[in-house]
């Protein structure tokens, strides 16, 4: 396969057309000015999704909390998020002042060499926030745990399909997978249903089509307290505060555990100077009451990795996913 | 009920919450006209000011506002450049364009907002009284139904393949079909046909081929063959009927039994979630002009009243549709209710069976901000057509230009991403070089548009009922390709039997 090798013309901020709502205000106990007088975000995808709320969420509450003067955006889809990934590589002499936001799928992406890039041809910031996985079910459905729900499917695994939102070899099947192979089952033999987007795989279960979901979990809470769901199982390791009636699959012997997380990466070559400024002005974030109105209002989980740290679980996610990948044939 | 409409009401007509609709109606309009920015965008840029008003229903009745101003604004560019921002409005072009072409451009126009008012006001008032019962009819239809209702919408095209046209309309609904495949689809986790180009991982975008198979070919046409419509001799002489908004009274009465049938159909295929106003405009166009009379028929793609209207109220209806599982489920049925959702769930409203009983304002103030939002939008657009329709009055050599301008930015805002415009340019060329050839383009872009969805829903109902089975076993799904069967052959059978008995008469 051919390279990628188009240059693009430095569009970056101008082209960025991008809102920047927030205004320094320096509501918070920070005096003598921002720590940073500002960060432009490079989001991977469109206005509206999942990397687009955290960036703009951060920034808000950057600005908000006056520790970063102002905050750019600049949306960059394509690709699944390469287009960003390699303008951001190509591009990194000028690129220092921006931080690019990212999640899961750039491991799994790299894995399965959809793009050629991995998160080692970036600067590691920190991961911010991240949410678990759960498998659910219909609240009129007789399976009230992934025992019954193993059971079910060691009875009849054609018609126990799981389904979730995104393609086989994606995070939602990989967790299926793992579950079911935590469990002693051939992780092959799941049935599972892909679906298009989130609210499409929602509506096959509740139509029947589907027997279970693999979703998001703080999608699952909110399907749970409207009385549609039944949350089988968490990917955490404890039950988590937000939502304590969710069994873990740990506690129910399924021995795994899984965080989709979200964070920042910068340019490849940044200054250990640099690094640290962004990675510092983070962890002043979390402390202020800007964030927790943004967090509390996006019901995102805490899930701070600075550093080596992030790199650690990183490779440890690569592994994990990577070895079921393997297993499953993907790779 | 009543009680709930009391509240809603209240709510709904407080000095702020109507100046939120006025505004949003505004924003809506202008910023849907352009290209590239769909309700999609707009409202995710408009839900940071509507969450910092703090009080859900303002802010729903803002958001309301916006979707529908830029449902609205979306009609305006497709009518008047042929240059479709959002799918749901591509089969708008398929008359309205040739009407503006024509020099009824203000009449084009007021149909459209006419026709958006009532499938919106009626669509509304449905939701009001069935919305908790229809919680189950979104829930009718597997993935086997979906992919029978697509094969329906696919026989949108048959208004393309007139005479001696039908090989070259079944030769564009394939291609169209195949560049769907391009990119990675929901069902696989490899790209296909990328030809390692990471700007073709996602497929064509919608916006771009959009633009270059309609709004470009129309451009480059204009350049190429001039004097060929009465309305762009660049003098400017014929703005008076360009501006001309009356329809006749014959006119109404051709179009109010299309506006009442597709209110109610678009509104049930708005409900269900995996179906949507894209779907809902091309089966609305299908079925009004399947069942239209020979002579009408053939007016279909060439300027048909009846074909303008019966898109544009099933897009706003079906859109007023896809509130109820949004609503009484919390399924979102499209990109917009998804972000809509996320707007919800931000100002701590959870949608989902209990909302009605445990946030009944939110609920009807929801249901009265449609209403509200369609009148405003009437009102605002009716004395602004005029002038909006006379854009088509100006020079030819400042119109095309426009256009191209207009085309390219459309391309270009919507991913931020400068391949676009060569894909653009290289695939406006071809189209062009089509056009002149008499291809018609718009089955190229329903099989495009229906491609993936057709090719996602067909693999997973195969996947589930591990082959073919479904077909027989679902007797939805049977009723379903019947029904497409038929809506492809019977008209041409009647035209066949038309022409045969006319041959006949002549023969005596």
């Amino acid at each position: 396969m051919a390279k990628l090798t188009l240059t693009r013309r430095a569009f970056a901020v101008a082209a960025a057309a991008a809102m920047s709502f927030g205004t320094p205000a320096l509501a918070d106990s920070h005096g003598g000015g921002p720590m940073m007088d500002s960060i432009h975000f490079l989001i991977p995808g469109g206005a509206g999704g999942g990397w687009d709320g955290t960036a703009r969420g951060t920034g808000e509450a950057l600005t908000e909390s006056g520790l970063v003067g102002t905050a750019s955006y600049e949306n960059m889809s394509g690709g699944g998020g390469g287009v960003a990934i390699a303008y951001m590589i190509e591009n990194a002499e000028s690129q220092h002042g921006t931080l690019m936001v990212n999640s899961t799928p750039i491991v799994i992406r790299s894995l399965t060499g959809v793009f050629p890039q991995s998160f080692r041809d970036l600067t590691l910031i920190a991961g911010t926030i991240g949410d678990y996985a759960a498998i659910v079910v219909n609240t009129d459905s007789p399976i009230q745990s992934m025992d019954d729900l193993l059971e079910a499917y060691r009875a009849d695994p054609g018609s126990t399909a799981v389904g979730g939102g995104s393609v086989p070899g994606g995070m939602d099947h990989l967790v299926a997978a793992m579950a079911f192979q935590a469990a002693g089952e051939d992780p092959l033999e799941v049935r599972y249903i892909p679906y298009d987007a989130g609210g499409a795989a929602m509506a096959a279960l509740l139509s029947g089509e589907i027997q279970a979901l693999s979703t998001g979990f703080s999608e699952a809470i909110d399907l749970a307290n409207a009385g549609e769901v039944r949350i089988l199982g968490v990917t955490a390791s404890d039950r988590v505060p937000a939502y304590s009636d969710a069994p873990t699959m740990q506690e129910q012997g399924i021995d795994m555990e899984f965080i989709n997380w979200r964070g920042f990466f910068g340019a490849p070559g940044l200054s250990d100077e640099e690094v640290q400024a962004y990675q510092d002005v983070i962890s002043a974030m979390y402390d202020t009451d800007a964030w927790e109105e943004v967090r509390a209002r996006n019901g995102w989980v805490n899930i701070h990795n600075s550093g080596d740290d992030f790199r650690t679980f990183l490779e440890a996610q690569e592994q994990q996913i990577g070895d079921l990948m393997r297993t499953l044939g993907f790779l | 009920m009543l009680e709930g409409l009391m509240i809603g009401l209240t709510t709904a007509f407080s000095v702020t919450n109507i100046l939120m609709v006025i505004g949003g109606c505004l924003i809506g309009t202008f910023i849907g006209m352009l290209p590239g920015l769909g309700p999609m965008s707009i409202i995710a840029i408009m839900i940071p000011v509507a969450i910092t008003l703090g009080d859900p229903s303002a802010a729903l009745i803002l958001l309301a506002g916006v979707y529908y101003g830029a449902i609205f604004g979306g009609s305006t560019s497709s009518i008047l450049i042929n240059a479709p921002g959002v799918a749901g409005t591509v089969a708008t072009s398929f008359d309205g364009y040739p009407m503006a072409r024509a020099g009824k451009a203000g009449k084009a126009l007021t149909i459209a907002a006419i026709s958006s008012f009532a499938g919106g006001t009626i669509g509304a008032i449905l939701l009001m009284i069935f919305a908790p019962a229809l919680s189950s009819v979104a829930l009718l239809f597997h993935s086997a139904e979906y992919f029978a209702l697509m094969v329906v919408g696919l026989s949108a095209i048959a208004a393309f393949a007139g005479t001696g046209n039908v090989a070259k309309a079944l030769l564009m609904t394939l291609l169209g079909l195949i560049m769907a495949t391009v990119g990675e689809g929901a069902l696989y986790n490899l790209p296909r046909f990328t030809m390692g180009l990471m700007d073709l991982q996602s497929g064509f975008g919608f916006i771009t081929l959009a633009m270059a198979m309609f709004a470009l070919p129309e451009a480059m046409y204009l350049v190429l063959n001039p004097g060929r419509s009465k309305a762009e001799d660049g003098s400017g002489g014929d703005s008076s009927e360009i501006k001309d908004l009356r329809i006749t009274r014959e006119e109404a009465r051709k179009i109010a039994p299309v506006i009442g049938r597709q209110s109610v159909q678009g509104f049930f295929i708005g409900v269900l979630p995996g179906a949507g106003a894209t779907i809902a405009s091309f089966l609305g166009y299908a079925v009004e002009r399947n069942i239209a009379t020979k002579e009408e028929q053939d007016e279909f793609g060439k300027g048909s009243i009846k074909g303008l209207a019966a898109p544009e109220t099933a897009n706003n209806a079906a859109c007023t549709g896809s509130f109820v599982p949004l609503l009484t489920l919390g399924i979102p049925g499209s990109g917009t209710t998804a972000i809509l959702l996320g707007a919800l769930i931000a100002l701590n409203v959870t949608p989902g069976p209990r909302l009605m009983i445990d946030d009944p304002q939110i609920f009807w103030s929801v249901i009265i901000s449609m209403y509200l939002g369609n009148l405003v939008l009437l009102i605002l657009n009716l004395p602004l057509i005029p002038y909006i329709a006379k854009v088509l009055a100006v020079p030819r050599s400042f119109l095309i230009p426009f256009i191209l301008f207009f085309t390219l930015m459309g391309a270009y805002i919507g991913q931020n991403n400068a391949t676009e415009l060569l894909i653009l340019v290289g695939f406006g060329f071809a189209a062009t070089i089509l056009r002149f050839a008499d291809y018609p383009l718009a089955p190229l872009l329903i099989g495009f548009i229906l491609g993936s969805m057709l090719e996602d829903n067909f693999s997973r109902a195969m996947q589930l009922y591990d082959g073919l089975g479904f077909i027989l076993e679902r007797p939805m799904t049977l009723g379903l390709l019947v029904l497409a069967g038929l809506l492809v052959i019977v008209p041409s059978y009647r035209s066949r039997r038309a022409r045969l008995r006319a041959e006949g008469v002549a023969d005596d």
